[in-house]
C-alpha cells in the first residue's frame, strides 16, 4: 500500500521523484502537489489507486475503456482517461485531480465558479470529469468556439450540456461569479 | 448556502482519518451526516417527530441551519427543492443553510411493522414536491412557531406581534433576536396541538425564486461523496460476473486463478430467489469475486473460468420480438388484443365512414437506464445491526429487501442515502442490495459492491421495446373522428405482483392524449413474452406513447396538407377541462398555451418556407404540461439541431433554476436517447456492454442550448417535474426531420433510421 510523504515542499521537479522512486522501490507520483509512492501492484491503473489507496474520490469510475469522461485527470498537463493508466506508466509524473482545482486556500478555480453560476450540474456524478476536460481546453484555448467545446469528449445522461456549455463560455470571459 | 472552503487534499485526508476511526460522522438523533466537513454540528433538532412529521431542521447557536432532504436526489434537485420548502416557513436565512441528505427514517412500529419517520422517501418518480408540498411547509412553520414562542417569553411579547425574517424574529418596536440565540429555548418549548398555519402565499422570499443546487460547492470541488466513494477500512470490494441469461444457471466454475490473483480474498455464487418479484433479489445467477481492492477483484473476475448454462431465453432476440409485434398489429392479423385499455364511441363505424384514413407504425426499442454512477452498495451486517449505504431511489424499498435478508428490526436497519447518480427507474429496484447483503452476510465483512459498467449495460430492468398501430378516420371537415391505436410489448410489470389485466398499465396510459379529444378513441394491448427483466423507466408509458401519437398527428397534418401546429390547436379544441379517466382533468387551455409559446418563440410562421425544418408536439402528464419545437438543418446528409424550445406548466414553481435544468436536461436526455441509443439481444444476450455500443449523445450531437419558457401558476399546487420534458423531445425531432428532409421516421433509433432511408 502507499504511504502520504510528508513533505512539506510540494512541486518536486521530475526528476528528483524519480530519483526517489528508486530508492523506495516503489512508484512515486504526485498528486494535486503531494507526493505519494505506490507500493502495491505496478499495473493498477491511477483510477484505483486514486479511489481505493488514497480515497481521492472526486474522480469517478465511469466504465472500463473511460469513455464517459468520469474519470478525467492530467498527468503532466495530459488530459487522460485515468483508468487507462497503469501506475507504472507514472513513475514521476505529476497529476492533476479535480480536488487539485482549487487553490490551496480553498478560491475556486474559475472553472468551478463558474458551473455553479450556470447551475451546470445533473446528478453531479460526471462534474469532475466535465471539469477536468474544460480545463484542459481553456488552457489550450483560452476563447474557445462553439466547434472547440463541440470536442469534449465527456458524455452525460443527466443533460447537462448546454449548461456545461454556457458555463465554460462565461469562464472564459472572466465572468465567474459576477452576476 | 453556506460553503466548506478548504484544500481539497487536506480535506481527503481528514475525512481518510475519520473513516478509519469508523465513524464518518456524528450520528444525532438518527441523522448520520452524509459528508465529513460540513459546517459545525449544532446542537439541537427542532420539530421533531410531531405529528407524524419528521425532523427536518437543526440550528445551531451561532444561527447555522440544516435542513434535512429526505428524497433521494438523483440529479432531480429535491435536495435544493425541498429544504427551499422548509427554509422559506421557516424564514431562515438562506445563505445560512446547510442542506444535508437525510438517510432512511425508520424505526420499530407495530408488531414488528417499520414505521417511516420522514414520511414521502422516493426520488425521480415525479411526487417529491408534490408530497413535499402537502407537509413540509408544516414541519418548516413549526421551528418558526417554536422559535417565536422562544422570543414572545424572552421579548415579554405576544408571539403574534412578532414577526420573523432572515433568521430573526423582530418585535414591533424594532428589538430582534437572532434564531441563533433562541434555538437553546426553542427546544424546550412543547409542541402546540395543532400544527401551525404555513404562510400565505405573498410572504413566500425563497419559493419561486431560482436557486442553484445546494451540493454544487462539494460537487465542484470533488468532495461530494455518492454511495459509490464510500468505504469502510475492513470492507472487501466485490465485482460481479453475471450470467449472460437471466433465467440461466451456472454449468462450471473454477475459481482457483481467480483466488491466485494478489489481493483476492474469496470467489462466491449468487442466485435469485425464484419466490421473489424481480427488483427484490438479484438479477440473475452470478459469480462474486471479492478482494482487498477493486484492482485485484477486476483482476481475479478476468481470470475466472465460468459456464453457463443458458435458460429457456436464450432464444430469444430482439430482432425476432420486433418481427412479432409487427406481425400482431398487421392489419390482417386476427389477434385479439390482451386488453382493451380505452373504447370510447365506436372505432369502426367512424371508419367506414371517413373521408380520408391515415395508417403508420412505429417501432421503438428496448433501453437501458445508464446511471453515471453504475450499481454499488456498500453494506455491513452484523448480528443486531446492519448499515448500508445505498444509491437508491427508494430507501423504503431497500430496507424491505435488507429485512428480508437479515430478518432485523425496523430500527436494527440503517440505510444512508447519499446524493445519487442518477436513478431514471433502475434504482427503485434492489437487486443490487440484495447482493451486497448477501456477501457481507457470508464474508462478516463490510463488502462495498461494484458493478462494472459492462454488468450495469448488460443486467438492467429494461424499457421494453414497443410497436404501436395507429389507423386514425377524418371526416370532410378533415375533423379526426376516430382514433385506433394498438401497442405491442412485453410488459415492465409483469411478475412484479401485478394482476394479468393490469399489466397493460406500463405500456400505455388511458388517458394519453388524443384520448377525450376525439369522439371515437380505442387503445388496444397486446402482451409480448420476453426473458429480459423490465422495470420502471424515465417518463414510462409517455415516452414511447408521445413520440407516435405525436408523431401520428404530424402524418395526418401531412395528408391533409395542414400545417401542423393548426392540426394540434383543432384538434385541442376551445380551451376546457376534460375528466380523466385516472381522475383528475386535461385542461386544453394549458396544453395550448405552451403549444402557442413554443411555436411564437420558435418563429412558427416561417414553418412553410423555412429552409431548415421545423416540428413540434406537446403532451400532458400527471397534471402538467409539455411542448417542444426544433429547427433541424441538413447539409450533405448531415442533420443539424439548430433550436430546441421548450415550455412547461407545472403549476406554481419552487425553483425555476433548477426547473430549468431539468428541462434542459430531460429534454438532451430525450434527443439523446432518441438519436442514437437502443439495447438489442441475440441469442438471448444483451449485445450492449460499453459507452461505444451504447453512444450517450456528444457535445456535438446536441443543441448548444435549449430555449426555457416556464410558465407559472401559483393558484395551482407544484407538480413534479423531473421528467416533464421526456416525452415531446423525440416527436418534434422527427417532425421537423421530416420537415428538412421528407424522410418519415418511424423506427428508433432515429439517426440510424434516418441513413437508411435516406
Amino acid at each position: 500500500m502507499a504511504q502520504a510523504q510528508a513533505h512539506g515542499t510540494p512541486a518536486v521537479p521530475d526528476n528528483g521523484v524519480a530519483a526517489e522512486t528508486a530508492r523506495n522501490d516503489g512508484i512515486a507520483v504526485e498528486i494535486n502537489g503531494e507526493r505519494f509512492v505506490h507500493t502495491g501492484d505496478p499495473q493498477m491503473p491511477l483510477l484505483w489507486y486514486l479511489r481505493d489507496v488514497l480515497w481521492l474520490t472526486g474522480t469517478k469510475y465511469g466504465s472500463a475503456h473511460g469513455g464517459s469522461g468520469a474519470d478525467l485527470v492530467l498527468v503532466n498537463g495530459r488530459l487522460v482517461s485515468a483508468i487507462t493508466q497503469p501506475m507504472a506508466k507514472l513513475a514521476g509524473k505529476s497529476i492533476t485531480t479535480v480536488e487539485g482545482l482549487a487553490a490551496e486556500d480553498g478560491a475556486l478555480h474559475p472553472l468551478q465558479q463558474a458551473f455553479i453560476d450556470e447551475d451546470a450540474i445533473g446528478c453531479g456524478y460526471c462534474t469532475p470529469g466535465w471539469l477536468m476536460a474544460s480545463f484542459d481546453l481553456l488552457r489550450r484555448k483560452p476563447q474557445p468556439g462553439d466547434a472547440d467545446i463541440d470536442q469534449l469528449p465527456n458524455s452525460c445522461r443527466c443533460g447537462c450540456q448546454t449548461r456545461v456549455r454556457a458555463a465554460i463560455k462565461r469562464a472564459a470571459a472572466g465572468k465567474a461569479g459576477q452576476a | 448556502m453556506s460553503t466548506n472552503p478548504s484544500n481539497g487534499i487536506r480535506l481527503s485526508r481528514r475525512r481518510f482519518l475519520q473513516i478509519l476511526a469508523g465513524t464518518a460522522g456524528a450520528l444525532v438523533v438518527g441523522v448520520r451526516f452524509a459528508e465529513a466537513g460540513e459546517p459545525p454540528l449544532p446542537a439541537e433538532w427542532l420539530g421533531n417527530d410531531f405529528h407524524g412529521l419528521g425532523a427536518y431542521v437543526r440550528i445551531d447557536s451561532d444561527g447555522n441551519v440544516l435542513i434535512g432532504a429526505r428524497d433521494p436526489d438523483t440529479g432531480t434537485g429535491v435536495a435544493t427543492a425541498l429544504p427551499m420548502i422548509v427554509a422559506d416557513e421557516l424564514d431562515a436565512d438562506w445563505n445560512r443553510v446547510s442542506v444535508v441528505h437525510l438517510g432512511l427514517g425508520v424505526e420499530a412500529g407495530d408488531n414488528g411493522k417499520p414505521r417511516w419517520t420522514y414520511g414521502h422517501q422516493r426520488g425521480g418518480t415525479g411526487d417529491s414536491i408534490p408530497a413535499a408540498w402537502a407537509d413540509l411547509r408544516h414541519a418548516g412553520a413549526l421551528a418558526r412557531w417554536l422559535l417565536t414562542q422562544a422570543a414572545a417569553r424572552r421579548l415579554g411579547i405576544a408571539a403574534d406581534r412578532l414577526h420573523c425574517e432572515a433568521g430573526t424574529v423582530i418585535a414591533p418596536d424594532g428589538r430582534r433576536v437572532t434564531y441563533g440565540s433562541l434555538v437553546d429555548d426553542a427546544s424546550k418549548i412543547d409542541l402546540p396541538q395543532q400544527p401551525p398555519a404555513p404562510k400565505s402565499p405573498q410572504h413566500y422570499t425563497l419559493i419561486g425564486k431560482p436557486v442553484g443546487d445546494a451540493n454544487a460547492h462539494a460537487i465542484v470541488t470533488g468532495q461530494a461523496r455518492y454511495a459509490i466513494d464510500h468505504n469502510e477500512a475492513e470492507a472487501l470490494v466485490a465485482v460481479l460476473l453475471h450470467c449472460p441469461w437471466p433465467d440461466g444457471t451456472l454449468a462450471s466454475i473454477d475459481p482457483a486463478p481467480a483466488l491466485a490473483v494478489k489481493g483476492v480474498a474469496k470467489v462466491m455464487q449468487l442466485k435469485p430467489d425464484p419466490a421473489q418479484q424481480p427488483g427484490f433479489t438479484v438479477i440473475a445467477p452470478a459469480v462474486a469475486v471479492l478482494a482487498e481492492n477493486t484492482w485485484a477483484a477486476l483482476e481475479g473476475r478476468d481470470k475466472l473460468k465460468v459456464e453457463w448454462k443458458p435458460g429457456a431465453g436464450a432464444t430469444e432476440s430482439s430482432v425476432a420480438l420486433e418481427q412479432q409485434a409487427t406481425a400482431l398489429l398487421d392489419d390482417k392479423s386476427t389477434a385479439a388484443p390482451t386488453t382493451r385499455v380505452r373504447d370510447d364511441g365506436d372505432v369502426e363505424k367512424a371508419a367506414r365512414h371517413a373521408a380520408v384514413r391515415v395508417d403508420a407504425t412505429y417501432y421503438q426499442p428496448w433501453l437501458a437506464h445508464a446511471c453515471a454512477e453504475s450499481m454499488n452498495c456498500l453494506a455491513r451486517v452484523d448480528k443486531d445491526k446492519a448499515s448500508l449505504v445505498v444509491p437508491t431511489q427508494a430507501p423504503q424499498q431497500a430496507w424491505a429487501v435488507v429485512q428480508r435478508l437479515t430478518g432485523l428490526a425496523p430500527e436494527q436497519i440503517e440505510i444512508r442515502v447519499p446524493r445519487v447518480g442518477g436513478g431514471y427507474g433502475r434504482r427503485l429496484d434492489h437487486d443490487y442490495v440484495a447482493e451486497a447483503v448477501l456477501l457481507a452476510k457470508a464474508v462478516n465483512k463490510p463488502v462495498r459492491l461494484l458493478w462494472t459498467r459492462g454488468e450495469d449495460l448488460a443486467h438492467d430492468y429494461y424499457r421494453p421495446a414497443s410497436a404501436h398501430r395507429i389507423s386514425a378516420a377524418l371526416d370532410r371537415k378533415r375533423n379526426v373522428t376516430a382514433w385506433n391505436q394498438r401497442v405491442a410489448s412485453a410488459s415492465a410489470l409483469a411478475g412484479r405482483g401485478v394482476p394479468a389485466e393490469r399489466l397493460w398499465s406500463s405500456e400505455v396510459s388511458a388517458d394519453q392524449l388524443p384520448a377525450g379529444l376525439v369522439p371515437n378513441f380505442r387503445s388496444d394491448w397486446y402482451a409480448q413474452q420476453s426473458a429480459l427483466p423490465r422495470g420502471p423507466h424515465r417518463a414510462m408509458p409517455h415516452l414511447a406513447n408521445a413520440f407516435a401519437a405525436e408523431s401520428f398527428i404530424d402524418e395526418i397534418a401531412h395528408q391533409l396538407r395542414e400545417d401542423p401546429l393548426q392540426t394540434r390547436l383543432r384538434l385541442l379544441g376551445e380551451p376546457r377541462g376534460i375528466a380523466l379517466k385516472n381522475g383528475g382533468t386535461l385542461d386544453t387551455g394549458r396544453l395550448r398555451n405552451v403549444l402557442q409559446l413554443v411555436a411564437d418563440r420558435i418563429g412558427w410562421k416561417n414553418w412553410l418556407r423555412s429552409i431548415n425544418g421545423l416540428g413540434i408536439a406537446c403532451w400532458a402528464m400527471d397534471g402538467a404540461y409539455v411542448a417542444h419545437a426544433i429547427e433541424t438543418s441538413l447539409q450533405n446528409d448531415k442533420l443539424g439541431i439548430e433550436r430546441v424550445v421548450c415550455a412547461v406548466d407545472v403549476g406554481r414553481v419552487i425553483n425555476p433554476l433548477g426547473l430549468e435544468g431539468q428541462v434542459a436536461g430531460a429534454t438532451l436526455d430525450a434527443l439523446s436517447t432518441a438519436l442514437n441509443l437502443a439495447i438489442t439481444t441475440k441469442d438471448g444476450e444483451v449485445q450492449q456492454r460499453d459507452w461505444k455500443s451504447y453512444p450517450l449523445a456528444s457535445m456535438a450531437l446536441l443543441p448548444d442550448s435549449v430555449e426555457t419558457i416556464i410558465v407559472s401558476d401559483d393558484d395551482r399546487p407544484p407538480t413534479g417535474a423531473s421528467f416533464l420534458a421526456m416525452p415531446t423531445a423525440a416527436p418534434a425531432l422527427a417532425n421537423s426531420v421530416f420537415r428538412v428532409s421528407a424522410v418519415r421516421v418511424r423506427r428508433l433509433p432515429l439517426l440510424r433510421e434516418f441513413q437508411r432511408l435516406l
